[in-house]
């Protein structure tokens, strides 16, 4: 029983979820038999389950309401006021299933109230419609006890509604009839052509204002009043109706999965990753193992499970959006609204933890724009706006992150209001409020205590704000902004991750620790030094960085995190010997490799980190969290990991620096930082400026598509030389001293190994004695350090070689912050430290460099494939759609592959692949197909359309072989 | 109920069994089915920002061991430098955490009703972890109640010690 019972609560709240929603949708559509069908099987379903256990109490009034929605499927028309009747029978019945969740036992009490209304309304059949559609059902509607008192109530005409709607619905209809008369198409036929067709996508895209009202004209009762059905019609989203009927046809084969087992499983591989980091670690430093190649299987299949397991957790956004609808309907309902909401993109997936984290503030915004954003009826009307207002909710992919947008159509935010408001609450001065764009002042609703809403509401207003929102976003790493113009509505864009699980973070070490700081939030890395451009400044104490004429907020991290407090504590406890004591008696020992990694560039480098900051230098990592921007010193910058974040134990859970901890592969724990957490704490420091730099800030980010990071330095010549930042691994400053000649080479002890050191041209002044800075490249195991003379920016610039030259080493010159700056060719000086290097299988021989063509919608994709692909010596286009690549194709241009993503809006890969095939110019290109997805079908239907090959986006090796192969075979066939 | 409690071959439900530990030269008793293993602290990562007592995080197995320093607990003096530490681990409320004492002694099975209260002089921010006394030959040991002993950050233990663990 008690199973039984369980099972009938989970399948039976999911039911009235679902309910709940197509009800509504019901309402605005009534002649979609499809939906009463649904709603009535499940209805059905619940009532039988009921019997079957039981349940006397649930089984009457499910009855009461199948039996009214039967008369609906025999043709009765559907009334606002009977969705309401039944909608209110749910609510019912939710309340009788929580009290039966509790107590195993229907709670007493009696249903008859609703339950004669129902049996009112079905008996009446016909006559009670008509009555009912004459009457006002808004009024009634959201309140639970009105119509409780008894039937004839609503049958008493009301004025309201009708007043508003008849007209409304007059107009549309002669519209319709006008629109439809020059196609000379007859009501019956099209009529007859809807309920023919499948599903309400196939509906003519083009007319679904059309043929909403239509249908309600050839109902089987003429003498009925459509008007009845309009008040509250709204035009069906396409995209809704067909995302519900592809979940439709995925619940049929899925099972049902304790949440607790996926945990654990998650878990698990979490597990497997690290030992398998952990494992390659150690295969790294050891030469020709024999376990390399089973090692790198077992890599690419954790890899594998780890996508599969990840992928049990998505979910749908759409989940979290179920109860919308009807959310809008009640509320439209109650303030007097009319209110629209299409939802885009119910599909789009997303861990089922970030989910439940976002359904809350989703809900809470929706809320908030159908309240404050949308104006009354009337205000619409005086606003010369249509009355029904809109608000729009879309989800989508964009790199590693979900967007979610709320759109409304409605009087838009108020600068001055919120200028009055801001004053009131001491957020600003005036003089600051002078100085601040709309758009500034804008985003001031989501600090705490922010409310314009002029009387509270029962529905909003209540205190709890916007910064509520945004703070429970921002927990989980997202970011929440604000765009709105007064009069024509606002926008809100949520950005958060994908997944929690598990994230790439850069390394980074202060004050002899080392922390991981999310990628994501990172927009840049600076190196500043006394004596160059970039260099630390101090304004009363305060540290700023002049960066691309804008002054950066800074804050170091070892101030920031009292880390010279922190090793004093060390010392005084004495267990905890921390990396920061090098002379730590057992850590030494055990250390091994961790305590080597982290002394061996920070000692040649810099020899106290506080000296360095006091020299204006240091590397900074430039944070961008929401709109704002801060810079972070740290002492020195290792790579990229992917982490496997794990919570901290409640006890340092109030640590808000830090957003959990994660074991590296060297098997150290290292705390994961927490940008947001930094953000607020420097916040005291954060000028006014930075604030103002914003919006300059964003226009510049906007435009880093098209840009490279590139590393200037000076090696030789008195000209800047630069390569791409991505294909650099690590910046290092090498004591002199420490160089040893062999063998004609020069070699230099590094984490524990040789590494080979090249000098870019002969003309490099060899130092005698100090520090020489080396730019270190890696390709899994090699590593290799280029000399240069002297370090000079970090820039990000569009890379446009505008002189090539005949210099080896030199791809040729480019104009970088508006000096000529000559771009190596770091491809020339790999052979250089390692004579196979090209000749290793994945390494790229050829005369000269094949042209790739990369399409994909992602900006993230595109800048992080290109370098890899232009560092396997090709030359790479990169477009963001597959327009953009038929453009490009109908303009002559010629490539020699084209990697492309399969999921993109408008066209897709397929699309693309099938475009070009039928083109003759493209269609000998061979094309390799690029997703997230790996998904045996997907790849199957991959590979089975005019696909050469499919590779995951992430497998970056894989794609380099993949691209390999293909030009080889090429080049077979020439 | 004599002071030799020690080892009775008696299954009788109220004997308890402890894991005593030495910290700074007192004993003190942990009951076993708190103790999940005993390790030696090695590579510990120093948590900035955290409560004094937390000695930082660390992997044990592939589980991240939240290590609380049970001098800085117990605000005892620090442990001299070259003397070695071990640690006690616990599972609690579904967290790991390990208590770095000095050193790990044997298991005694101890009758429930030896137990004494916590004298009445005994400091403050002694009887918020000590879930009582026993009188065993020659010493007394201090039961530590592992709840307790992880209510850190708790105001109001706080104020019972003052914070004289930063010492240095």
């Amino acid at each position: 029983m008690d199973d039984l019972l369980t099972e009938f609560l989970t399948e039976t709240n999911e039911s009235l979820d679902v309910v709940d929603c197509e009800l509504v949708k019901f309402e605005q559509e009534p002649n979609n038999a499809k939906i009463l069908d649904n709603i009535f099987r499940l209805v059905h379903t619940i009532k039988g389950t009921c019997g079957f256990l039981g349940l006397p109490r649930l089984e009457a009034l499910a009855h009461a309401a199948e039996t009214l929605m039967g008369k609906f499927r025999d043709g009765v028309s559907v009334t606002p006021n009977a969705v309401s009747l039944i909608l209110e029978s749910l609510d019912r019945i939710k309340e009788i299933l929580a009290v039966l969740e509790q107590m195993e036992a229907e709670p007493d009490g009696s249903d008859n109230d609703l339950i004669e209304q129902l049996d009112l309304l079905s008996a009446g059949g016909g006559t009670a419609e008509q009555e009912t559609a004459e009457d006002a059902p808004t009024q009634d509607a959201p309140t639970q006890d009105a119509p409780v008192e008894d039937a004839p109530t609503q049958e008493a005409p009301t004025q309201d509604a009708p007043a508003n709607a008849a007209p409304d619905d007059g107009d549309s209809l002669k519209i319709v009839e006008r629109e439809l008369k020059p196609g000379e198409v007859s009501l019956d036929d099209l009529e007859r052509a809807f309920q023919e067709a499948e599903g309400p996508e196939l509906a003519t895209p083009g007319e679904p204002e059309a043929t909403a009202p239509e249908e309600a004209k050839a109902e089987p009762e003429p003498e009925q009043k459509p008007a009845a059905q309009e008040p509250e019609s709204k035009q069906p989203p396409a995209a809704d109706a067909g995302a519900e009927k592809r979940e439709g046809s995925v619940t049929s084969q899925s099972i049902r999965v304790n949440v607790d087992t996926l945990e654990t499983l998650m878990t698990t591989v979490s597990e497997l990753v690290l030992t398998r980091n952990q494992l390659l670690e150690m295969v790294r430093r050891i030469e020709d193992s024999e376990f390399k190649v089973p090692l790198q299987r077992l890599s690419s299949v954790t890899a594998e499970l780890q996508e599969g397991v990840m992928k049990t957790r998505m979910q749908p956004v759409g989940n979290a959006w179920q109860k919308l609808p009807r959310i809008v309907r009640d509320l439209a309902n109650e303030l007097d609204k009319k209110i629209d909401l299409e939802m885009i993109g119910a599909e789009t997936e997303l861990d089922r933890q970030v989910l439940e984290l976002i359904k809350d503030p989703l809900t809470h915004m929706v809320r908030n724009s159908a309240d404050h954003g949308l104006e009354t009826t009337q205000g619409r009307i005086d606003a010369g706006k249509p009355q029904t207002g809109k608000i729009t909710l879309s989800a989508y992919h964009e790199g590693g992150h979900i967007i979610i947008e709320i759109v409304d159509d409605g009087r838009g935010l108020n600068a001055e209001k919120i200028k009055e408001k801001a004053l009131e609450n001491g957020i600003v001065t005036q003089p600051e409020l002078d100085k601040m764009t709309d758009a500034q002042i804008q985003k001031f609703i989501f600090k705490a205590g922010f409310s314009t809403a002029k009387e509270v509401t029962s529905v909003s207003g209540r205190g709890v704000g916007m910064d509520v929102v945004r703070t429970n976003i921002e927990l989980i790493g997202g970011s929440v902004d604000v765009t709105s113009v007064e009069g024509q509505g606002s926008t809100f864009l949520i950005k958060i991750p994908l997944t929690l699980a598990i994230i790439s973070a850069l390394i980074v070490e202060a004050a002899g620790q080392k922390f991981a700081v999310p990628q994501l939030s990172v927009v840049e890395l600076v190196r500043a030094q006394a004596e160059s451009d970039h260099r630390i400044e101090v304004i009363n104490d305060t540290p700023v960085l002049r960066l691309r004429n804008k002054l950066l907020p800074l804050t170091h991290m070892s101030k920031m995190l009292d880390l010279d407090d922190v090793s004093v504590k060390g010392d005084a406890s004495d267990v905890a010997p921390h990396e920061v004591d090098a002379g730590g008696e057992q850590e030494v020992g055990d250390d091994g490799e961790a305590a080597s990694d982290q002394t061996a560039p920070k000692a040649p480098g810099v020899p106290s980190p506080r000296a360095e900051i006091e020299d204006g230098a240091g590397f900074i990592v430039v944070i961008q969290v929401g709109t704002q921007h801060y810079g972070i010193v740290v002492d020195s910058v290792f790579d990229t990991e992917e982490i496997v974040v794990k919570p901290m134990s409640s006890m340092l859970r109030e640590i808000d620096m830090f957003s959990g901890n994660t074991i590296l592969g060297d098997g150290s724990v290292i705390m994961i930082v927490d940008p947001n957490g930094i953000a607020q704490a420097v916040h005291g420091n954060l000028t006014l400026d930075s604030l103002q730099n914003e919006s300059d800030d964003d226009a510049a980010l906007d435009v880093t598509d098209s840009v490279t990071s590139l590393l200037v330095f000076r090696a030789g010549s008195t000209e800047p030389k630069a390569v791409p930042l991505s294909l650099v691994t690590r910046l290092e400053e090498i004591d002199v001293a420490t160089i040893e000649p062999s063998n004609g080479r020069d070699l230099v002890q590094y984490r524990g190994k040789l590494m080979p050191l090249v000098y870019v041209n002969d003309e490099l002044r060899h130092q005698e004695e100090g520090m020489q800075p080396i730019l270190v490249f890696t390709d899994e195991d090699r590593v290799m350090g280029l000399v240069v003379d002297e370090i000079v920016d970090i820039v990000e610039e569009q890379l446009r070689i505008e002189v090539s030259t005949e210099l080896p080493g030199v791809i040729g010159s480019a104009v970088v912050k508006e000096q000529a700056t000559e771009i190596l060719d770091v491809g020339h000086y790999l052979p250089k430290a390692f004579e196979d290097w090209f000749r290793r299988p994945e390494s790229v021989d050829m005369g000269y460099a094949k042209r790739i063509l990369l399409v994909d919608d992602s900006s993230f994709f595109r800048n992080m494939l290109s370098p890899v692909m232009s560092a396997g010596g090709y030359s790479v286009t990169a477009v963001d759609s597959a327009a953009e690549a038929i453009r490009l194709c109908n303009d002559g241009a010629s490539f020699d592959i084209i990697v492309s993503d399969i999921e993109m809006p408008d066209m897709d890969g397929f699309g693309l692949a099938d475009a070009l095939a039928s083109d003759s110019n493209w269609s000998d290109v061979p094309i390799v197909a690029l997703s997230s997805h790996t998904s045996p079908a997907v790849i199957e239907k991959a590979r089975s359309s005019s696909f050469v090959d499919y590779v995951g986006k992430f497998d970056r090796e894989g794609l380099m072989h993949v691209i390999k192969d293909t030009v080889d075979a090429i080049g077979e066939a020439a | 109920m004599s002071q030799d409690t020690s080892i009775t071959d008696s299954l009788d439900e109220s004997i308890v069994e402890f894991v005593t530990v030495r910290i700074a030269n007192q004993l003190f008793g942990l009951p076993i089915h708190d103790v999940e293993d005993v390790f030696v602290p090695q590579n510990i990562t120093s948590v900035p920002m955290s409560s004094h007592e937390v000695a930082g995080v660390l992997n044990l197995r592939g589980r991240i061991v939240t290590a609380i320093n049970m001098r800085e607990r117990l605000q005892l003096e620090p442990r001299a430098k070259g003397e070695g530490s071990m640690a006690v681990g616990i599972e609690y409320s579904g967290e790991s955490y390990g208590l770095v004492i000095d050193t790990v002694g044997e298991v005694l099975r101890l009758k429930e009703d030896g137990k004494e209260p916590n004298p009445s002089n005994l400091k403050p921010n002694w009887t918020s972890v000590s879930a009582g006394v026993y009188q065993l030959d020659g010493e007394l040991m201090v039961v530590l109640d592992v709840a307790r002993v992880l209510q850190i950050g708790d105001k109001h233990e706080q104020l019972a010690g003052q914070p004289m663990g930063i010492a240095v």
